[in-house]
Formats: C-alpha cells, sequence, structure tokens
C-alpha cells in the first residue's frame, strides 16, 4: 500500500521558518500524530501535506482531491446550513454516491440533522467536520486538531469515529496537542518551533529517549537540574541522561525530555548536562 | 480603557485612514462636485438664422449642433440621443423649443435662461416668445430622473457590498481553505460564489423597476433588452468589485468598509444626484471613471428617452471593458486565494 505524507518539507513566511525539513509518513490504515506546542508547525504541515500551501522545499505525497479528506483548523461546516445540508454539500461536491443516514448513525448526528451547524454544541460541530472529511471515503484523511476544545465524551467519540476511518484503510494523518491521543497513533512525529524532535511509533519514541527519569517531591534546588524538571500530576520529574534506575517512561515524558534536551543544546548546556 | 481603544484604533490602519482621510477627500470633493448650479447647457439650433439664433442666447446656453433646415425630427434626436439638452428650432418670434426633462436640473436651468420658470412663461431669446414643449418629463419629476438612477444603487449595493460580505465570510470561518482542496476547479468556486449574488441582483432590477413604474409611475420607454444588457454588464462590474474588495479583506467589517467607500463616491458623483456639468473638470474625471455613472445614462436614456443601442454605444463600450478587466482580476486574485500559497 501506498504510504502518504511529505519528506525535507521546509516553509519560510518571510524571515521565520515554520517548518524546517520535516518529514512525515502516513500509512493506509494507520493514524499518524503530529504533536506540538502552540507554534510547533502542525497545522503548517497538515495544510502543506493537504495542498493548501505548497513547500518552498522538499516533496509531498498525497492522492488527488477527490480521495483525501480534510478537516481544516476549527473547521466544522457551515453555521447556517443544517447538519445535512452540510453533508450534503460535500457529497456532491465529491460527487460520491453515500448514505448519509450511515455517517450519522456513526456520529451520533441523526437526531440533529435538520438543526444548523451553528446551533449545535462544540463536541457536535466537531463530529460533522470529522464526518464531512470522512465522506468521500478518502485514502488520505488530514484532521487538524479534531479534538481541541471538546469534551471527554465527545473526544473519545471522535477517536472512535477515526479509528473507524483508520480500519477502513484510510491512511489518517491528525494533529493534537494530547500526548495520551498521541499515544494511541501507530506512528508520532513531535514537532517545536518547525523542527522535528522525535518521529517514529510511540514505543520507538520512549525508547529512543537516553537517560532516565526520576520522580522528586519538590522542584530541585539546583539551578541546572531545575532546568531538566518539570511538573505532571501533581509531582515533579527530573530528567537525569545518566542515570540507569529511574521511573519508566511513557510518550509524555519522552516528549518533554525531547523539548528539554532542545532547549538546553540551545543554551550550551546539553553537553555537560 | 481609553488608552486599550487607541491602542487598537492605532493598528486599525483601515479604520483610522477612514475616520481621517474620508472626511477631508469628501469634503474636497462634494466641495467641487456638489452643485445643482448648471453652468453648459448643450444646444442644438436648427434653422436657416443658426447664427442669430446664437447670438441671442444666453451665457449658459452652447451650440453643440447645427442644422440649417428647421428639422424637428433632427433636434428631437439629438435631444433623445443626449447630445443637447435643449434644441431651439426656427427664429423670429416664436421659435419652437424643445427641453429634455430627464436632464432634470439643466432643463431647470434652461426654463430659466429662457426667462421663464416655467414652460407657461417665458421671454428669453433677445426677447422672443419660444414655444417650449418638454420632451421625456414633462411635469419635471424628479422620481422620474432618481428611480432609474437608483436601480444602479441597488445593484450597487447588492453586487459590491453583499458579495464581498459572502466571500470574506467564508475565508473568516475558515470554509475557503476547505473549498480550495476540494475537487472543484477555482472556476466552479468562483461561479458557485456569485451566480445567486447575481439572481438576486437580478430579482432587485425587477422588482425595483416594478415598483417604479407601477407606484411613481415612471415610464419605461425604451427597449426592455438594451435596458437588460446595459444592467448585465453592470451587474458584472459590480460583482466583480464585490470580489476584488473581498480578496483584500481579511475581515467582513474592512469589507463593509471599502465597499462603501465604492458605493459612496458613486452615489454622489455619478450624475444620480449633481448634474456632471456642474462638476468641476477634475471631479468630472473621477465621475468618468466610476460605472454608476455609465449606467444612469443607459437606464435614464432607454427608460426615459427610448435612446437606442446605437447611441449608447460609449458607456456599453466602457462597461463591457470595465466589466472584463474587474472580472479577469477578480477570477485571478480568487485563483490566488484558492491555489496553494507558495511558501518560500
Amino acid at each position: 500500500m501506498t504510504d502518504w505524507g511529505a519528506d525535507g518539507v521546509t516553509i519560510r513566511f518571510g524571515r521565520k521558518t515554520a517548518l524546517d525539513r520535516v518529514g512525515v509518513r502516513v500509512s493506509a490504515g494507520k493514524v499518524t500524530a503530529v504533536v506540538g506546542g502552540d507554534g510547533a508547525g502542525k497545522t503548517t504541515l497538515l495544510r502543506c501535506v493537504v495542498g493548501a500551501l505548497a513547500p518552498g522545499e522538499g516533496t509531498v505525497r498525497r492522492p488527488d482531491a477527490r480521495r483525501t479528506g480534510y478537516l481544516p483548523p476549527g473547521g466544522s461546516g457551515y453555521e447556517d446550513l443544517s447538519v445535512e445540508e452540510n453533508l450534503q454539500f460535500v457529497r456532491s461536491s465529491y460527487r460520491v454516491d453515500v448514505q448519509l443516514d450511515d455517517y450519522l448513525d456513526r456520529a451520533g448526528l441523526a437526531a440533529v440533522r435538520g438543526r444548523l451547524a451553528g446551533r449545535l454544541s462544540g463536541g457536535m460541530r466537531r463530529k460533522l467536520g470529522v464526518i464531512a472529511a470522512m465522506l468521500p471515503g478518502p485514502e488520505l484523511l488530514v484532521l487538524d486538531e479534531p479534538t481541541t476544545g471538546v469534551d471527554p465524551v465527545s473526544r473519545a467519540d471522535l477517536w472512535w469515529l477515526i479509528a473507524r476511518a483508520a480500519a477502513a484503510g484510510a491512511a489518517v494523518l491528525l494533529s493534537t496537542t494530547y500526548l495520551d491521543e498521541a499515544a494511541r497513533a501507530a506512528r508520532v512525529l513531535v514537532l517545536d518551533a518547525g523542527h522535528t524532535l522525535a518521529e517514529g511509533t510511540p514505543a520507538e519514541v520512549v525508547a529512543a529517549m537516553p537517560g532516565t527519569i526520576v520522580a522528586v517531591p519538590g522542584p530541585p534546588d539546583d539551578e541546572r537540574e531545575r532546568r531538566r524538571a518539570w511538573r505532571r500530576a501533581g509531582q515533579w520529574r527530573v530528567w537525569q541522561p545518566d542515570a540507569a534506575d529511574g521511573l519508566t517512561p511513557d510518550l509524555a515524558d519522552a516528549v518533554c525530555v525531547a523539548a528539554l534536551r532542545r532547549e538546553l543544546a540551545a543554551r550550551g548546556e546539553l553537553a555537560d548536562a | 480603557m481609553i488608552l486599550k481603544e487607541f491602542r487598537q484604533l492605532r493598528r486599525d490602519r483601515r479604520t483610522l485612514a477612514m475616520m481621517i482621510a474620508m472626511p477631508v477627500l469628501l469634503l474636497v470633493i462634494l466641495g467641487y462636485a456638489a452643485s445643482f448650479d448648471v453652468s453648459f447647457i448643450p444646444t442644438a439650433v436648427a434653422g436657416p438664422d443658426v447664427a442669430a439664433v446664437t447670438a441671442t442666447l444666453p451665457k449658459s446656453f452652447h451650440v453643440v449642433a447645427a442644422n440649417p433646415k428647421p428639422d424637428s425630427a433632427w433636434a428631437r434626436t439629438e435631444l433623445r440621443d443626449g447630445h443637447a439638452s435643449i434644441a431651439i428650432i426656427g427664429a423670429g418670434a416664436r421659435p419652437l423649443v424643445y427641453l429634455d426633462g430627464s436632464q432634470l436640473f439643466t432643463a431647470r436651468a434652461a426654463l430659466g435662461g429662457l426667462g421663464g420658470s416655467s414652460p407657461q412663461s417665458r421671454g428669453g431669446l433677445g426677447g422672443s416668445s419660444p414655444r417650449v414643449i418638454l420632451l421625456y418629463n414633462p411635469d419635471l419629476k424628479t422620481s422620474y430622473v432618481m428611480i432609474p438612477g437608483i436601480v444602479g444603487v441597488i445593484l450597487v449595493f447588492v453586487g459590491t457590498v453583499i458579495t464581498s460580505l459572502g466571500v470574506v465570510r467564508e475565508r473568516q470561518a475558515g470554509t475557503l481553505e476547505q473549498l480550495a482542496v476540494m475537487p472543484l476547479r477555482p472556476a466552479d468556486v468562483f461561479l458557485g460564489k456569485i451566480v445567486p449574488y447575481f439572481a438576486v441582483a437580478l430579482a432587485d432590477l425587477a422588482i425595483v423597476l416594478a415598483v417604479g413604474t407601477a407606484i411613481f409611475g415612471v415610464p419605461f420607454n425604451g427597449s426592455v433588452p438594451v435596458f437588460a444588457l446595459g444592467a448585465l454588464l453592470f451587474v458584472f462590474v459590480t460583482l466583480g468589485l464585490g470580489v476584488l474588495i473581498s480578496s483584500v479583506s481579511q475581515t467582513q467589517g474592512q469589507a463593509i468598509q471599502l465597499a462603501i467607500m465604492t458605493l459612496l463616491p458613486q452615489v454622489l458623483m455619478s450624475g444620480l444626484i449633481f448634474p456632471l456639468s456642474s462638476m468641476v473638470a477634475g471631479v468630472r474625471w473621477i465621475a468618468y471613471l466610476l460605472p454608476l455613472t455609465y449606467f444612469t445614462e443607459i437606464s435614464r436614456g432607454v427608460m426615459l428617452r427610448a435612446q437606442p443601442i446605437a447611441s449608447l454605444w460609449a458607456p456599453f463600450t466602457y462597461l463591457a471593458l470595465l466589466g472584463a478587466a474587474v472580472t479577469v482580476l477578480a477570477t485571478l486574485r480568487f485563483r490566488a486565494f484558492l491555489a496553494p500559497k507558495a511558501a518560500r
């Protein structure tokens, strides 16, 4: 099966480099998550993959527009069209012959099919946006933060929809700020200020983390050590580059360490850290 | 709060420019444009004594066409085709004078120049007592000349203001980017966006014309197809302007500002309210760039004077050229809008 994605993509907006030689691989039937904080370059990468933005350097592999589904940032259909009218518009634009009832049932929107999209709750609107992107039965499904700002129940519903799309054979590329969501993906790309911090399966990203992590009751006194510490779930964690024993790290720890290492390297503290 | 408001205002350069530059601009333009005083009355003279008649004319009457034969049909054609606002046939004690009532202020000024404020009282033309016939608007009704022009204003409103809002709304909602990556050609999106507004503009046109003729009794003397062609060209121009405005506006507020900046000069300077001949030359040239100037000429000419298309070639040509230029520009801008933006 074909892998979609991007290789060595660089995008600059004026003097600002939004993406610096970034690559991502999106396989059919799998979910690839792009994670990173604000300004990491997640949306820029997704826009580039979907064809809304042309890369300055590098290459992009994507199917043609008929076989690509896209949920833009904040996208959730036209406010002044009903749920059903939104889906009808997508169906006619892609010229696909699908039963809307299936999609409405899957998303739990059948009961509100006649309601204006602008009058839906936030979670319902995102579900509408996701099923609209899924409607053409795309080979590549690109979803920009589909679960951001959505309640936990709706998040679970959205992930069920996403998993269904992948199970149906779509290559899913999504961005998220939630690391617990990224941990469910087959592959993860971690971005920070337009640079790749880590890439691979969640297990590979965790395994690639050097050193180990220890838990401490409060912020470390030593200033250098404090720069390697972060707070998580009510406790402090410190990255120990040379220690052998410590906590079993998860994806969230590995991403934090990758970001710390980049910061420390920029300060020239990585060599003796 | 005041400091915050000033900071926001300072960064909203368009609003700031509108607040500072617009009043100055409007004052200067209107100072030169807003005048009902007619100092130039294009006059046609027919008959063997053209020179003698010309010598008796008041200062504001300028002979633009002359015919040695006392041909009243020729004189009426000069008025119908808009070459002259007044035609004087014959000389002697009781010459015949035709006045174009569709040029309201010019007709009133001409009546005044003839020595009377109404067709019943006169005494100009070197003491002779001309027989005056008011054509096209015998009672010099304001509604007769305003409604054909207002049709154009409504088309500008729907075509430019509403269209620009519709496109920008799509951009603001982020749905334009989604359209860009959907399997739709830019032309499909462009047409899909403007066809509904085009239809609404035409429906508005029909409603305004029906109301104008039924309630205000404005005559429709000319050819419906000629009028329809003029309206069609004009709607193309206004829709194209709407799309152009939307392509340089980030928000609906900015689009409204720009649309008003195109609507206001057209209302004030197209000859709809103030006669073009009353404006000083510099301002009149601005008026000649505005599409509404030409549509008003067409609509008044066709509706009131039954002007044929042959004598309206100039406004038709201008609107066609402007429509083509604006549509091409708007399409290009729209394509660039939908095409992947080149990152450097």
